[in-house]
């Protein structure tokens, strides 16, 4: 919403400066994005008298014109056609910059003659596309006088950012009520058209009806007048600058008054050229088919949903949103009908919405028009439209009636304390409501003492519906800055944890995939389904019925896909060293049941760069494993309990993933990306990954208490005995190690696999593994109890695995 | 003859060039079959008298060519660990063996630095559901089917749920709130960080994004207490005890009165500054809740009341840490977390300060 300050003061009588307005407003709640002030750029153009206008010697189209500029007399080579002798005009000196082209004016020579300045046209100002001659100026404008001031253009323009909730500030006049109440001034009464004042004498029906056959609500009610015998021309001077001020064209006399008032009271008005009309004027729905050429000059088509206003042909306006190009007024108009209604702020924003027309009108429905106004508009551009182009009114038509819109909010002052935290004595409550148009009484005081304040609602202020409405009008008038800040009660002296368990561990977590080497991202939650059928799919339930684009149409299941083709990217970027995690919701299906916290994370690349002293490697599928594992431990999954099975999902390389399971529960999954899929994802492998289910780790147990089970430390050394057993190919370490484990759980303290091994000496389709094992006894075993633990270990893998130990017979060596 | 051959081995000795030469120098004098052993051997065929004196000379040679050993064999050791500690010398200036940390997102950063400072006012953490039914998002907060924020160009919806109510993914965390309300009873303080989502995308808007937003609901809590929870949020977060922070009127369908948080500024050449500086810049919105979402959650307006507020948590990162472009955030580009992600033990703390300067 633009304004300038003197629109202002038309109805705020104020001594307030710019400044002063500018706070108040912002404190107010009608925020001030920007003030302008056009006077600024303007100030080193002055009124110059042309004294002698000459023929160029050396150019047709060109004069040499002597000009005095208030300060002196200059001599000004000029091409404009209207530059002659005796003219009054603007001059730009050198050094002025120009505001059209932004360029500095340079003393310059044309075709031999010297120019010093430059006399402007409006264009050249960015006052207007005008450019077929320099500006015009009156005879009695006073030479080296500000051209600006002349023209009021150092009326500074004010705009503000509008809440939804404002109808009323819409209009000028209600930016001024709201600075009256916050004691900035007087608000004027209205003149030129209010119904206190007689109004104007209709002579004769005008003999265009108006039906509404809208449903119920869409248009309230609908009056309009016919003029007879219009000249329509420019609108006055003090118009036209106004509109322009604000960023609109002027057009003609009758469109501009519509415009001014649509901003001066909020009150968007159309006026037809009637005699364009067929029949009288029916408001009703559109009809599926029908289009309308608008007054932007666009076509559109309408349908069922949309009011239009109509003849007896068809379209002629969107109601309340744009009028029709067809029935607009020309310059040719004699005969007007002037529409002045109330539309549905519903179906108006709708429509505007559906079709992508925001107009000024559209602004004002869709806050809602001030329901008791409307007799008051077309009384007011009656007047305008009689004062600036004539004709004769006809009496005025009505259609509908004004809806209800009184009624009565009961405010406890008390309120006012207790919901904003600011003493504002009951006076000056009832002051604040009074001035912004509420009726307060004060009523008796109620069975607790407590006295009401029962006031009676404007009709521009259909958002004020109840006692948190008046409270919120009593403080921002008062002003939110003079609400003292106070500190919150603290609940307790020490700070309690603001996370819960599950909280708490999904951090810990984070930071422990951080500590690995492991970058953390943010993606997505959703992604193409092209991408979520390579992780399972998802349900149709699961799929944006407007994604922003294809490629992001369906919620995630899983975070793969999203880090694999971050890990692309970075690579195209030539960096294919990659370690990503991210933690973060999955979805199997719609329900809050549905979301899965997950912690995934995927590393490409070399996992061990090139370097002097260490060997380069690969990533490997042991790395993502670790790195579930470290996630799940992070987690509190008791991480000695997990086994490993071989079922990963399918986007995982069958031979080289695995599932981390709790008892059947499984925590994770981790492994080689299978080639396939990242094929289909663009993505260059091998790249490992890993997903861990943060919701499916048992919750650690309620008061299981700080205390650690206590140590204790045997006084006797430990024994190393490192074990190569030969087993089938297809046996799994983990079995061997069970079975080690498995041998004497108190004894048996740790089992590593140090070597592995297939080749020569070594049966074909079998593997050596060596088993570094660690013994805690808890006294002195003797050689031949050691050499009997070992024996069972033997026995017990060979039972496990039908593994023997390499090179059948040998004694299993010591460790050195 | 003593004499002699004293000087012979004494300079023996000194030219033994490494320890196996002054071990033969050794041997050779007084080894078994030593030229001084020898000496001493002869002893036994001489006169008492001349055995006496000889004797005495022999020992005192025999000392003396065994101190001589011994110096020099410990000059030949110390010459020798030299020699091996100069034939041991590296290049120490070559790289270390690499080992990768890995870096916190500064959004995931962020909500750990809010976390601990609503703690310290008393707040817990509450999370809810990305996928939301319109009730939660929308009915319960007062926002019309009719509300512009409801139409196509800014929710993300899904097809309805099985009993025809509307889901959507949740523009904003509100309907962590209201689900708070639904299932506890006042004094209620939380905040809720999470995911949100409106469709749109460009230079400042990304799909998907973060808020936190806060609700408190009590007896007592009035506006004066909101505004004091702001001002000491804005000036513990971004680190600025003199941080100027304005309350602005505005409208929200779920406060009343509803507000708009500006904090200081100084805008200058495209850059931005927080702090004491004249200018304001906008960085949430809040208000007292609305009397019909305390009602819509079951909650007596009449005797409830209390307040929330919100603001995006990407945007408050971009603010303090002067992360330029909003859309980075999401793109896991690694140049990007590594230059502005966050050390992993930094793990945000009141009590150790809560960010580390730069």
């Amino acid at each position: 919403m633009k304004f300038t300050l003197s629109w202002l003061k038309d109805h705020l009588e104020t001594e307030a400066g710019i400044d002063r307005i500018s706070a108040a407003l912002t404190a107010l709640g009608l925020e001030v994005e920007q003030v302008t002030d056009r006077s600024r750029a303007l100030a080193p153009f002055v009124v110059a008298h042309v004294l002698k206008a000459e023929r160029h010697p050396n150019a047709d189209k060109l004069q040499v014109c002597t000009v005095d500029t208030g300060h002196g007399t200059v001599q000004v080579v000029c091409g404009a056609p209207n530059a002659r002798t005796g003219l009054k005009a603007v001059f730009a000196p050198v050094g002025t910059r120009i505001p059209d082209s932004d360029q500095v004016l340079k003393k310059g020579v044309i075709r031999g003659v010297e120019s010093d300045g430059m006399l402007v046209s409006e264009r050249e100002l960015g006052l207007s596309d005008q450019h077929a001659g320099i500006i015009e100026l009156p005879a009695e404008a006073p030479v080296g006088a500000s051209f600006a001031r002349l023209r009021g253009l150092d009326d500074p323009v004010i705009e503000i950012g509008l809440t939804a909730n404002r109808a009323d500030c819409a209009g000028v006049r209600g930016i001024a009520r709201d600075l009256a109440a916050a004691g900035l001034g007087r608000l004027k009464p209205l003149t030129g058209g209010h119904l206190e004042q007689a109004p104007v004498a209709g002579h004769g029906p005008g003999g265009i009806g108006v039906g509404i056959e809208a449903p119920a609500g869409a248009c309230p009610l609908f009056v309009g007048r016919y003029i007879r015998g219009v000249r329509n021309g420019e609108s006055p001077r003090w118009l036209q600058d106004r509109l322009l001020a604000v960023g609109l064209r002027p057009i003609s006399a009758l469109v501009d008054v519509t415009n001014y008032l649509t901003l001066d009271v909020a009150r968007p008005l159309h006026v037809f050229d009637a005699d364009t009309l067929a029949g009288g004027i029916i408001v009703r729905p559109a009809r599926a088919g029908e289009s309308l050429k608008a007054l932007n000059g666009k076509e559109y088509r309408l349908d069922e949903t949309m009011t239009v206003i109509a003849d007896h042909d068809g379209v002629l306006g969107l109601a309340g949103v744009i009028g029709g190009e067809a029935s607009g007024c020309t310059g040719d108009t004699v005969n007007v009908f002037v529409e002045c209604a109330l539309f549905d702020p519903v179906r108006t924003a709708a429509t505007g919405r559906r079709l992508g027309i925001d107009s000024d009108a559209r602004y004002r429905f869709e806050r809602g028009v001030d329901p008791a106004a409307v007799f008051a508009g077309l009384e007011r551009v009656t007047r305008l439209i009689l004062e600036m182009c004539g004709g004769t009114p006809s009496e005025p038509v009505v259609a509908g009636a004004e809806p209800a819109w009184r009624r009565t909010v009961t405010l406890r002052p008390a309120r006012v304390r207790h919901l904003g935290g600011v003493d504002i004595p009951v006076a000056e409550q009832e002051r604040i409501l009074t001035v912004l148009g509420f009726t307060p009484t004060l009523e008796a005081p109620g069975p607790e003492g407590e006295c009401l304040l029962s006031a009676a609602v404007p009709s521009w202020r259909g958002d004020v519906e109840g006692e948190a409405d008046l409270v919120e009008e009593i403080l921002r008038v008062h002003g939110y800055d003079n609400i003292p800040a106070v500190a919150m009660a603290r609940p307790y002296v020490v700070t309690r944890p603001a996370l819960t368990a599950r909280q708490r561990r999904a951090g810990h977590v984070r930071r422990t995939l951080a500590t690995r080497g492991l970058d953390e991202a943010v993606t997505w939650s959703f992604l193409s389904s092209a991408a979520a059928d390579l992780f399972g799919g998802q349900p149709p339930t699961l799929r944006l019925i407007n994604p922003i684009s294809a490629d992001l149409d369906v919620m995630r299941p899983s975070l793969l896909p999203n880090l694999i083709q971050a890990a692309g990217r970075n690579a195209d970027r030539g960096w294919s060293d990659v370690g990503l995690f991210e933690l973060g919701p999955a979805y199997r299906d719609p329900t809050p049941e549905g979301q899965d916290l997950i912690a995934a994370g995927l590393r490409a690349g070399l996992m061990v760069p090139r370097h002097w002293a260490v060997g380069s490697r690969p990533v490997d599928v042991f790395d993502a494993r670790a790195d579930a594992l470290a996630a799940l431990e992070a987690a509190g999954a008791p991480a000695g309990n997990l086994q490993v099975t071989t079922d990963a999902p399918a986007w995982y390389h069958p031979g080289r993933s695995g599932v981390l399971r709790l008892g059947a529960v499984a925590l994770g999954r981790f492994g080689e990306l299978h080639p396939g899929v990242l094929d289909r994802l663009g993505v260059k492998g091998p790249v490992v990954g890993f997903e861990v289910l943060l919701d499916a780790v048992p919750p650690p147990k309620k008061k299981a208490g700080t205390a650690r089970p206590l140590l204790k430390l045997s006084p006797f050394q430990p024994i190393r005995r490192d074990f190569a057993f030969v087993v089938d190919h297809a046996v799994e370490a983990e079995r061997l190690i069970r079975a080690v484990k498995g041998v004497d759980k108190a004894l048996v303290r740790e089992v590593a696999v140090f070597d592995r091994y297939e080749g020569p000496g070594v049966e074909p389709g079998h593997k050596s593994l060596a088993l570094a094992v660690t013994l805690q006894p808890e006294r002195t075993l003797t050689d031949a109890e050691i050499e009997a633990v070992a024996a069972r270990i033997v026995a017990a893998v060979a039972k496990a695995t039908g593994g023997s130990l390499r090179g059948a017979g040998a004694v299993p060596s010591r460790q050195t | 003859m003593v004499d002699s051959l004293k000087a012979e081995m004494l300079r023996a000795i000194a030219v033994a060039a490494d320890l196996t030469a002054l071990e033969e120098v050794r041997v050779a004098a007084l080894g078994k079959k030593g030229r001084v052993t020898g000496l001493m051997k002869d002893l036994g065929g001489l006169a008492p008298d001349e055995r006496k004196t000889r004797g005495a000379a022999l020992n005192v040679l025999k000392d003396e060519i065994a101190l001589a050993l011994d110096a020099r064999k410990a000059e030949l050791q110390g010459g020798a660990l030299a020699a091996r500690l100069e034939s041991e010398r590296v290049d120490v200036t070559l790289p270390v063996r690499p080992s990768a940390e890995g870096r916190i997102h500064p959004i995931s950063q962020t909500i750990d630095e809010l976390t601990a400072i609503f703690a310290d006012m008393g707040f817990t953490v509450a999370e809810g559901p990305d996928v939301e039914g319109d009730f939660y998002n929308f009915t319960a907060l007062n926002i019309p089917p009719e509300h512009p924020a409801r139409q196509m160009h800014d929710t993300f919806y899904l097809p309805d749920a099985p009993d025809g109510s509307q889901r959507v993914l949740r523009t904003h965390t509100s309907p962590v709130q209201i689900r708070t309300m639904l299932s506890a009873r006042p004094p209620i303080r939380i905040i809720a960080p999470g995911r949100t989502y409106r469709s749109d995308y460009d230079m400042t808007h990304t799909p998907m994004f973060h808020q936190v937003e806060a609700l408190v609901v009590d007896e007592a809590t009035h506006m004066g207490h909101l505004k004091g929870c702001i001002v000491e949020f804005c000036r513990a977060f971004f680190d600025i005890d003199d941080l100027p922070v304005r309350f602005r009127p505005s409208f929200f369908p779920f406060t009343e009165p509803s507000a708009e948080v500006d904090i200081g500024c100084l805008r200058s050449g495209g850059e931005l500054k927080i702090g004491a500086y004249g200018d304001w810049l906008e960085i949430m919105g809040c208000g007292m809740v609305h009397p019909k979402v305390l009602a819509n959650c079951g909650i007596d307006p009449a005797r409830y009341q209390g307040f929330a507020f919100g603001m995006g948590i990407e945007r408050i990162a971009m603010l303090k840490y002067g992360i330029p472009d909003l859309r980075t955030f999401f793109e896991a580009d690694l140049r990007w977390l590594k230059h502005y992600g966050f050390v992993p033990l930094d793990q945000p703390s009141l009590a150790l300060g809560l960010s580390r300067q730069f």
